[in-house]
């Protein structure tokens, strides 16, 4: 076996397409649990569609159509009788443009807690600010709970974002290129925190940026044109990949 | 004929035209303000018109047309969300549904207001009024006649349109960023609506508020039959009672008085009220929508 953590999520034989559009074409993949799991690839190669299948945020896009199966933990997510929204709640998500609501930095973070039910003030006070330490910015908001969490800069806004997943409890977190929009420091304070939140949850990263996915991840999936070309252990796929495709793009030869 | 003289000519037909539109605004501005302004007091805004309404105020005029307009937000706000809601949430652009709906907003604006006025003379008052005395008065008269309640209902139909839109549009500048990081934290779709998109939609629920009351302040076919009084000696206490309004008001003094030169400075003070109300009830929603369209760039 290729790791030593148990399977987290299982993809077997894939296919998306948009209208009539093939986007992901015939994917199977082993995504191991509490490990980082890289997705590279040219612009356009579905690695963003493909992490968008995995809380079915694809859903909301009309004329779309998906063959094949996500298993996690056991249960195929395209399964018919499967509850959304539950599944949402298990797999969080931050975006390539950080997304904080135009309200407090506290109300952004209790949103979550807040729709399942949660309202009494101690325990959210507790869920808030724990969530904010594991997304290492306490120390920065916890004089300003109260303000608006727009008057936070981008860096902070994206790790709020992070606080924000993190106060629902997910198990695996999906980020789409969560610090293309940021400036030097605040990425690698984006990268040390995926860095210790992987001790905890399953990472799964779109990254346009190689050293990103050389430094953060454990495991790196290479897609283009909608077809997974090699999946591999990182440290593996930037030493010595086994296909020329993947070197290439690796090396920078095109892309 | 030359290249040169056809663009001076054009050019010229543009600008006449901006000046007639300009000119038309500021006569109608002019002949208000300068007949009106004179007579324009605070005993004219307080007090009962007097005299087979030569003399007094427009007290109860401004109180009717205040309270009907209230009643009728209440009713087209609520209905106009939640059109607006099921237009740019839930129904799919090619459904069947949402185009009927669209098609009937569409057509709801152009119908003529007269003709609402109608409708809710023989919905209101002689289809739900009626049957209402039928059943819980006992045939007496009460809630089968004009209102402010029908007049209002009547009116909200009218403004209903206007509502809608604003909504709808305000609704549509809401980034899916955020309604996506609603949905990804586990939130439903209601929830969404609910927590994100309707606190910011706030503003053009508001601007949609305020067209439709400066719309409703202003017209009169609508209450015509429903509910506008010619003179009433007292306030409406009840949604049974009839009640006087701006638009009527003025109607009635030019058409139906028996000296219409000895009401002509009240009419034209009244007017400027009205013109007053409008203009500053629109500038408030030009400047909210203004904000909602810098938004949405």
């Amino acid at each position: 076996m290729l790791y030593m953590n148990d399977i987290k999520v299982k993809v077997n034989d894939l296919t998306l397409h948009y209208g009539t559009n093939p986007a992901l074409k015939n994917i199977n993949m082993e995504i191991p649990e509490k490990m980082v799991t890289a997705l590279i690839g040219p612009s356009g190669c579905g690695k963003t569609t493909f992490l968008r299948t995995l809380n079915r945020m694809n859903d909301l896009i009309d004329n779309i159509k998906i063959e094949g199966e996500i298993i996690i933990d056991g249960l195929n997510i395209y399964e018919k009788d499967i509850d959304v929204v539950n599944l949402r709640k298990k797999i969080g998500m931050i975006f390539q443009k950080s997304n904080p609501f135009a309200k407090s930095v506290y109300d952004n973070v209790a949103f979550g807690p807040r729709i399942n039910g949660i309202s009494q003030r101690n325990k959210l006070d507790e869920i808030v600010e724990y969530s904010l330490k594991q997304a290492a910015i306490w120390d920065e908001v916890k004089g300003r709970l109260h303000n608006s969490a727009l008057s936070l800069s981008g860096g902070q806004q994206q790790r709020l974002c992070i606080a924000r997943t993190l106060a629902v409890n997910p198990e695996i977190i999906l980020m789409d290129e969560p610090a293309s929009a940021l400036d030097p420091i605040s990425t690698a304070k984006i990268e040390e925190l995926i860095h210790e939140l992987k001790q905890q949850y399953t990472i799964i990263i779109v990254t346009h940026n190689m050293q990103q996915a050389a430094r953060t991840s454990d495991f790196t999936a290479f897609f283009y044109l909608g077809e997974l070309i090699e999946f591999n252990k990182t440290e593996v796929m930037f030493s010595n990949p086994a296909k020329k495709q993947t070197e290439d793009y690796i090396t920078g030869r095109f892309g | 004929m030359n290249r040169n003289i056809k663009d001076k000519i054009v050019e010229s037909l543009t600008g006449i035209s901006v000046l007639l539109i300009i000119f038309i605004i500021v006569s109608i501005l002019a002949v208000t303000i300068v007949g009106g302004w004179p007579n324009l007091n605070w005993t004219f805004l307080s007090e009962f018109p007097k005299d087979g309404m030569t003399k007094g105020g427009i007290f109860p005029a401004i109180v009717g047309t205040a309270l009907m307009t209230i009643i009728m937000a209440i009713a087209a706000v609520p209905f106009g969300v939640i059109t607006a809601i099921y237009l740019a949430e839930y129904a799919s652009e090619k459904s069947v549904i949402a185009k009927t709906i669209r098609f009937a907003v569409k057509t709801l604006a152009v119908v003529p207001s007269i003709i609402f006025g109608l409708f809710g003379l023989g919905f209101f008052i002689g289809f739900i009024g009626k049957n209402i005395d039928g059943i819980f008065n006992g045939g007496e008269l009460k809630w089968g006649q004009p209102n402010i309640l029908w007049a209002s209902l009547t009116m909200a139909l009218l403004t209903l349109p206007v509502v809608i839109v604003s909504v709808e549009e305000a609704i549509r500048t809401i980034p899916k960023d955020l309604r996506e990081a609603s949905l990804a934290l586990g939130a439903t779709k209601w929830q969404t609506i609910k927590k994100v998109v309707i606190p910011g939609s706030v503003s053009g629920i508001l601007t949609g508020t305020i067209l439709a009351v400066s719309r409703g302040a202003g017209e009169v076919a609508p209450i015509l039959f429903t509910g506008a009084a010619y003179f009433l000696s007292d306030l409406p206490h009840s949604l049974s009672d009839q009640f006087m309004s701006l638009g009527y008001h003025i109607y009635i003094m030019s058409t139906q008085s028996s000296n219409v030169d000895a009401t002509l400075p009240i009419q034209f003070a009244t007017t400027l009220v009205l013109l007053l109300l409008t203009f500053s009830l629109n500038g408030i929603a030009v400047t909210l929508r203004y904000r909602i369209r810098k938004r949405a760039r």
